[in-house]
């Protein structure tokens, strides 16, 4: 039995939901083996290499592997399956778009954004928005799967000493094209991997006041920034923030929701931070029934207060 | 241009599902339905598609219960054209789903299938992804902007880190995200004409699949449930609890 973690990467390093994969790979039994299919990618490639508990690495590297292109990625996974009896990605945008590709290739079910592995082909995974936690088993030979981060700590970054092994890259799909992007750049933390989030909803009202009013708070804390999906909608914030059900899963030491009702669908993305804490004027707001810490307040004054006094 | 959009009825996304005291499964005796939001944006997409002229024929096409006629009605209400039901009482996973579409999608040739990215009650978002796989088509998943021209759909993604721009050839798998459009309210004219539109009805033997399901729900559980929370009166006391009590900053 041999878990294949497929690396979340930028080609230089290796990112954080890997690590959290790797554990998952590790529960599941067996040797864990990393592939890093990229383009340039021998950084990455050397880095996953040194996480604890992985005894080999594979590196394909091409054009064709440049940019997380589902029908390149799959095609390559798909070139080494034979060997694996368990397929893991981090659910990621780039996992989740490519792994199901490989499952249905293999003509075996995936299991999605599993949280616990309770036995090689037993595994934990929400549904409903969370609301509900499905343990299934899968018959299948191979088990094609996507991590859920929050699930798992982190593998420690170095102590392992695998070896790479170079496997041939595949050839671009003539069917689909990278065309360019619009990444968000910034010296924050990034919003899975940050310890405390600051998140603002519609009540801010303007794309100016989150930034006047979410981010200083954002910045005294060394925090991430976050976003309900109706901000985002809205155009207060940009969509990589949102944190929800269909958004990012988060699960920090500390997460502020300002202005936050709490629907279940942005519940789904926060409720399992260490501490909450809701500021919000309206006191039905469901929010405060998850919260340990609630400040029935005006946000427009309270968290610039906050942030005065940190 | 033909184009088939899969749909699926669901518990409405307002309802708080609960877990049955046997742990056996959900409770959704009783409980509101609806169509899965992603589909209704994919839907909605279809439409605007077709007012703008690029597409010919909306098909909708859902697998489940013979309720799911309902959604599939109002999937016709919204704009789709005609619907195809394939019906079974066999718990439906995505594999199985995908496999009944590529042979709805053999038979009836589109040049593009547009669905929503993933269905609230599972939580899967694997559907849209293994139909492209099975039929050798490219897929643009997470999809916040489409425009189709010269065979070849242009697709502005949302993933991780902002936005992602492909082309991709047709035919192709789309699936919807939450931004792509906002679905128009369905008219009471419309929902009238929709009765009348052509509804028809299969099984997932007539299409040669076998829909039995791979993975075995062994248990659904309530998820941990959170401690109590207390109300703080002003930021002062706020700062205290979160410095001295949760030790968090």
């Amino acid at each position: 039995m041999t878990t294949l973690v497929i690396a979340e990467h930028d080609n230089a390093s290796i990112k954080g939901a890997t690590f959290n994969a790797v554990t998952a790979a590790l529960a599941c039994g067996g040797d864990v083996h990393v592939l890093v299919a990229g383009h340039q990618a021998s950084g990455a490639a050397a880095a996953a290499c040194q996480i604890a508990g992985v005894t080999s690495v594979l590196h394909a590297d091409g054009e064709a592997l440049a940019h997380g292109l589902a029908e390149n990625l799959a095609a390559q996974v798909l070139a080494v399956a034979k060997d694996y009896s368990h397929i893991l990605f981090a659910a990621t945008a780039t996992g989740k778009n490519a792994a199901p590709r490989v499952a249905a290739a293999l003509d075996v079910a995936q299991i999605s954004e599993i949280t616990r592995v309770v036995s090689p082909d037993t595994f934990e995974r929400p549904i409903y928005a969370g609301n509900a936690i499905a343990t299934v088993q899968s018959a299948d030979s191979t088990k094609v799967i996507t991590v859920r981060a929050t699930g798992f700590d982190a593998a420690e970054t170095t102590g392992g000493s695998a070896t790479v092994t170079a496997v041939d890259a595949v050839a671009a799909s003539p069917l689909s094209a990278f065309v360019g992007s619009e990444l968000a750049k910034s010296d924050r933390p990034e919003l899975t991997a940050a310890k405390v989030i600051v998140s603002g909803g519609r009540a801010l009202g303007s794309s100016e006041k989150f930034d006047e009013v979410i981010v200083p708070l954002a910045d005294k804390l060394g925090a991430a920034v976050g976003a309900s999906r109706a901000a985002v909608d809205a155009g207060y914030a940009s969509n990589d923030l949102q944190v929800g059900q269909t958004g990012k899963i988060v699960a920090p030491q500390l997460y502020m929701a300002c202005g936050i009702s709490g629907a279940i669908q942005h519940l789904a993305g926060m409720k399992d931070s260490k501490v909450i804490v809701a500021i919000n004027k309206d006191p039905e707001a469901p929010i405060f029934s998850v919260a340990d810490y609630g400040l029935e307040a005006d946000l427009f004054d309270a968290v610039p207060e906050l942030t005065r006094s940190l | 241009m033909k184009v088939l959009v899969p749909v699926k009825r669901v518990v409405d996304y307002n309802v708080k599902v609960r877990v049955k005291s046997d742990g056996s499964d959900v409770d959704i005796a009783n409980v509101k339905m609806s169509m899965n939001p992603f589909d209704e944006i994919a839907v909605e997409e279809a439409v605007r598609l077709k007012e703008k002229g690029v597409v010919t024929e909306i098909v909708a096409v859902s697998a489940g219960v013979t309720q799911c006629q309902e959604t599939l009605r109002t999937a016709m209400a919204i704009g789709a054209d005609r619907a195809i039901l394939i019906e079974t009482q066999e718990s439906l996973q995505p594999l199985a789903v995908a496999k009944l579409l590529k042979a709805v999608a053999d038979k009836e040739q589109p040049q593009m299938v547009i669905m929503g990215k993933q269905a609230i009650d599972d939580d899967a978002n694997q559907t849209g992804q293994m139909l492209a796989a099975l039929a050798g088509w490219s897929q643009a998943t997470f999809a916040s902007e489409v425009s189709v021209a010269d065979g070849v759909a242009t697709v502005k993604r949302e993933i991780d880190g902002g936005l992602e721009t492909l082309n991709v050839q047709l035919p192709a798998v789309i699936t919807t995200d939450l931004r792509l459009n906002e679905p128009r309210y369905v008219t009471l004219p419309n929902i009238m004409k929709a009765k009348k539109k052509p509804l028809e009805t299969l099984t997932p033997a007539d299409l040669g699949v076998d829909v039995t399901p791979r993975l075995t729900t062994v248990k659904v559980s309530e998820p941990p449930v959170r401690g109590a929370g207390v109300k703080v009166p002003d930021v002062a006391t706020l700062v205290d609890k979160l410095k001295n009590e949760a030790k968090v900053i």
